[in-house]
């Protein structure tokens, strides 16, 4: 019913596929996907140089350790993720309850936390020498062998911090999809006899599922691509091995392969997911969009909703906010100086800039794609979305190794022709860094643009068109408006990652650079929480600006909304 | 015009005054930037500074080739410096101070690195369950005696290895690997953390012996926050092998680098950080041991008394690290 088939819905020649077709258009996305495919394609390169020695150690010892906890968290990160993400995002929208204009916003906070430093946090309170345990024991006078505590630093507690920061991804997709679907399908739902539940199961579900799983494969992405927390907790997760190839063994062409081979697992995942819901298109049918009615629940069921609602935004905000501040009150007056502000000014202009080229180059690429039709523009595409999926540091490999051989080449070009040394010209600087931010986050904007673009009917623009309206037109009156909840969504996940982002920067940044990350990593890895909790705090503080921002304005965004009368304040 | 002249003119003093040398640094801003800062006020000249990890800077000086803008490698282990040399990285250093100053066993013995501060990997106990009669060298943390009652951090940390490759180099391969083995027997957990966990983790009674480095203790000793101190205050250091070879041994150090444009700046540089008040700074700010002669320049360092260190040719750290990761695999310690 909701389903609409490709073939009723859209001529069948609409998705023939060209192989390549040569238009202005097409051949920008081919070189502007070839220019971000490098990386990735130097890190698949390491393949032609086999390391079997290497290898065979690794098989001997300790990779199917690696493989079993990759496989361990990537399913625990992703189900609580779903859990923690989806239900939140459908009670919000849909249902008024105490507190609930708040959570709409607040359940995104988490979001601004690096997990290495929630890591942190928590082993702060939690662990063994930590106030909890140590006052537990001063009030029982038990030993630390006598009574059993939860061991934060293990493989649960890996997949508890990564969960608690990371279900915001699914959460901000989820809760997007459901404000921009029509209300009438819903209504018309319940017409046809389906409660609450149902509706929600069998409709909205299914119609938000690109969405949601956008943000679930950003979550396993991420989770897999994680070291800052499973190194800390000692967890042999893949990234493990990977950096103790490289690091321990000296061998970063092995470290490379065994990148590769995550990046297998991804795109494998990736494909099921897509083929499995291959057989049907979700569009909004419904062309009217009345302000969504949110129902107001009594006073048990809101009272359910908010403890359900409040519990992940608490765990993964609250409590580590609070236990960093009070660790922050010991240092603040010796860490802001004018450095500080520095790097407050660094760490925020280089999550702009990349923001918002990504969400350029994003739009870009996803209507090239939806107007040609090109099975390689679509491949490269997917491929470029890959690199979310590999360790920072390996992505940062991949790019200084192109960008330094073309430095070079230039250099003894104009050495030997006009005895001009150019040195390293764009090796080093933040060109390089944006590079590597894009390289890796295109696939957090895509996804997002993607998720929004197919939701809209290709039809519609066959209708705008035969009023005489251009292409740039029905972009910008048609699309941008019905998809501005994903566009904003876009813009705010690829600052907060840049805000977050570690060790891309540690390798790419030019001589006396620094940003929050960077301070925050290299004191807490230095075990001095107390001094890496205010820059710490203001990754957070300066995160989670724009997540009440925009996510004011993806509640506003809904398309039906009037915004003069606006339902949502 | 005459503003035009006088901008010139200034433009290209600043030309002629910036002296600078620059540093990729494997050690962490806050545990280097000060006595930099210290060392432009004396000079005039300009020191620039990238840090990061150690391997990541290495891959960064290789690809950037004869172009790379880094005058300096700094690291933090002997291993890295040794693998930077393996890859050509580094040039012949011509220096009599740092000869002088350096025991050789500290430098490289082609002169490309020298060792610039001093640590030691030492055990620490807790008193009230350990007397330091009962503790004798690392060798012995493998006895049955200890199960159980060990902590240490992660196989994956670079002083774990070094002092691997230390014990591969006095006793060899196989020794090493059973003794590995059999102090994985003795873990009372799963290693986790860093060394300042590990000191903790003895404090609360976790385990009741572990190996760590002796800047974090004492780091711990004299922290800001109160429950580190009390923590710390309750175990103790045991200098180990005192009857053998002595305690094991590292440095921080760092090399010259092939393409280093700023090469006198450089060796004056380094040669800066050899001198009598580097080394107090760092005694005074991250408790290393003086390059030369174990000297305790901080009280901490001073009350932890006199020690026999280990006079292992530090190359030998490098020439065993990844034999020692490959060990430490096959022994089972995470």
């Amino acid at each position: 019913m909701l389903v609409t088939q490709d073939s009723q819905a859209i001529p069948n020649s609409y998705f023939k596929l060209v192989p390549f077709s040569l238009t202005k258009w097409n051949s920008v996305l081919v070189l502007l996907s070839l220019l971000f495919s490098i990386p990735l394609a130097v890190i698949l390169g390491s393949l032609f140089f086999p390391q079997i020695e290497v290898w065979s150690h690794l098989a001997d010892t300790v990779l199917s350790d690696y493989i079993v906890s990759s496989l361990a968290l990537f399913l625990g990160v992703g189900f609580f993720s779903l859990i923690l993400g989806v239900i939140p995002a459908w009670l919000v929208t849909m249902y008024r309850f105490p507190m609930s204009r708040y959570l709409e916003w607040a359940l995104l906070l988490p979001m601004a936390m690096p997990a290495y430093i929630i890591a942190y946090s928590y082993t702060g309170m939690l662990d063994v020498a930590g106030p909890l345990q140590s006052s537990i024991r001063e009030l029982t006078g038990w030993q630390y062998r006598d009574y059993w505590f939860p061991e934060i630093r293990s493989l649960g507690g890996a997949i508890t911090m990564l969960s608690l920061v990371l279900y915001p991804y699914v959460y901000l997709l989820a809760r997007a999809a459901f404000i921009e679907q029509s209300t009438c399908v819903l209504e018309v739902s319940r017409t046809l006899g389906c409660n609450a539940a149902n509706a929600f199961r069998r409709v909205a579900l299914p119609l938000a599922r690109p969405a949601i799983m956008v943000g679930l494969s950003l979550v396993v992405m991420e989770t897999l691509a994680d070291y800052g927390t499973v190194q800390y907790f000692g967890v042999s997760a893949f990234t493990t091995g990977i950096f103790r190839t490289w690091f321990g063994l000296g061998n970063s062409l092995a470290a490379a392969q065994l990148s590769v081979l995550l990046l297998i697992f991804v795109a494998v995942f990736l494909y099921l997911e897509k083929r499995s819901r291959r057989q049907a298109k979700f569009y909004n049918s419904g062309s009217r969009y009345s302000s969504l009615m949110q129902q107001q629940l009594n006073k048990e069921q809101g009272i359910f909703s908010l403890v359900l609602c409040a519990t992940p935004m608490i765990l993964g905000f609250i409590i580590p906010i609070m236990y960093l501040m009070n660790l922050a009150l010991d240092t603040y007056s010796e860490v802001l100086g004018k450095d500080f502000y520095m790097l407050l000014f660094n760490s925020l202009s280089l999550a702009l800039v990349t923001a918002v080229l990504a969400l350029c180059i994003a739009l870009f690429m996803a209507y090239s794609n939806r107007n040609t039709h090109s099975s390689l523009n679509r491949f490269l595409v997917r491929f470029v979305s890959m690199g979310y999926a590999i360790p920072g540091t390996v992505i940062a490999v991949g790019v200084l190794i192109p960008f330094a051989w073309f430095d070079n080449t230039l250099d003894a070009f104009l050495t030997e022709h006009f005895n001009i040394s150019s040195g390293l010209l764009i090796s080093g600087t933040v060109v390089t860094l944006i590079f590597a931010y894009l390289t890796r986050f295109l696939a957090v904007s895509i996804n997002t643009v993607e998720s929004a673009l197919v939701k809209i009917k290709p039809v519609m623009d066959e209708v705008a068109k035969t009023t005489g309206i251009n292409s740039a037109n029905i972009i910008k009156r048609i699309h941008i408006p019905m998809m501005r909840g994903s566009l904003l969504t876009a813009l705010l996940l690829v600052f907060v990652d840049v805000l977050k982002e570690l060790p891309a920067t540690l390798i790419l940044r030019p001589f006396n650079f620094n940003t929050l990350a960077v301070r925050t990593y290299e004191l807490a890895n230095e075990e001095r929480l107390a001094d890496a909790a205010v820059p710490a705090l203001a990754i957070v503080l300066v995160g989670i600006i724009p997540v009440i921002i925009i996510s004011n304005s993806i509640s506003r965004s809904r398309a039906g909304n009037d915004p003069e009368n606006d339902s949502g304040k | 015009m005459k503003i035009l002249f006088i901008l010139f003119l200034v433009l290209f003093q600043a030309q002629i005054n910036a002296a600078e040398v620059n540093i990729y640094s494997a050690r962490k801003e806050a545990l280097i930037k000060p006595i930099l800062d210290e060392f432009t006020k004396e000079t005039g000249i300009n020191v620039n500074l990238v840090t990061g990890k150690a391997d990541t800077l290495l891959k960064r000086l290789e690809v950037e080739g004869k172009n790379t803008p880094a005058d300096i490698l700094l690291t933090v282990d002997v291993a890295r410096l040794v693998r930077a040399k393996e890859k050509g990285l580094f040039q012949v250093i011509d220096s009599a101070v740092l000869e002088q100053t350096i025991p050789e066993y500290y430098r490289d013995d082609e002169n490309l690195w020298f060792g610039l501060s001093l640590r030691s990997r030492v055990i620490v106990y807790a008193p009230d369950r350990v007397k330091a009669e009962e503790l004798t060298s690392y060798e012995d943390l493998a006895d049955s005696k200890w199960k159980d009652s060990i902590c240490i951090r992660s196989s994956s940390n670079v002083y774990n290895q070094s002092l691997v490759a230390s014990m591969i180099a006095h006793s060899g391969l196989e020794k090493t690997e059973a003794w590995a083995t059999a102090l994985v027997n003795n873990f009372a957990r799963s290693p986790k953390g860093g060394d300042r966990d590990q000191i903790k983790a003895v404090a609360v009674g976790v385990c009741d012996v572990a190996i760590v480095n002796n800047y974090y203790l004492a780091g711990m000793l004299v922290s800001s926050q109160d429950e580190q101190v009390t923590l710390a205050k309750k175990i103790k250091l045991f200098w180990p092998n005192q009857n053998a070879e002595g305690a094991h041994m590292n440095v921080s150090g760092a090399g010259i680098l092939k393409p280093a444009k700023n090469k006198k700046e450089a060796i004056q540089l380094l040669e800066y950080l050899v001198s009598d008040k580097a080394q107090q700074w760092y005694a005074e700010a991250n408790h290393e041991y003086s390059i030369n002669s174990d000297i305790a320049n901080s009280k901490i360092l001073k009350s932890w008394g006199k020690f026999k260190a280990d006079k292992l040719n530090l190359s030998l750290l490098g020439k065993y690290n990844a034999d020692a990761v490959l060990l430490m695999d096959r022994a089972g310690w995470k």
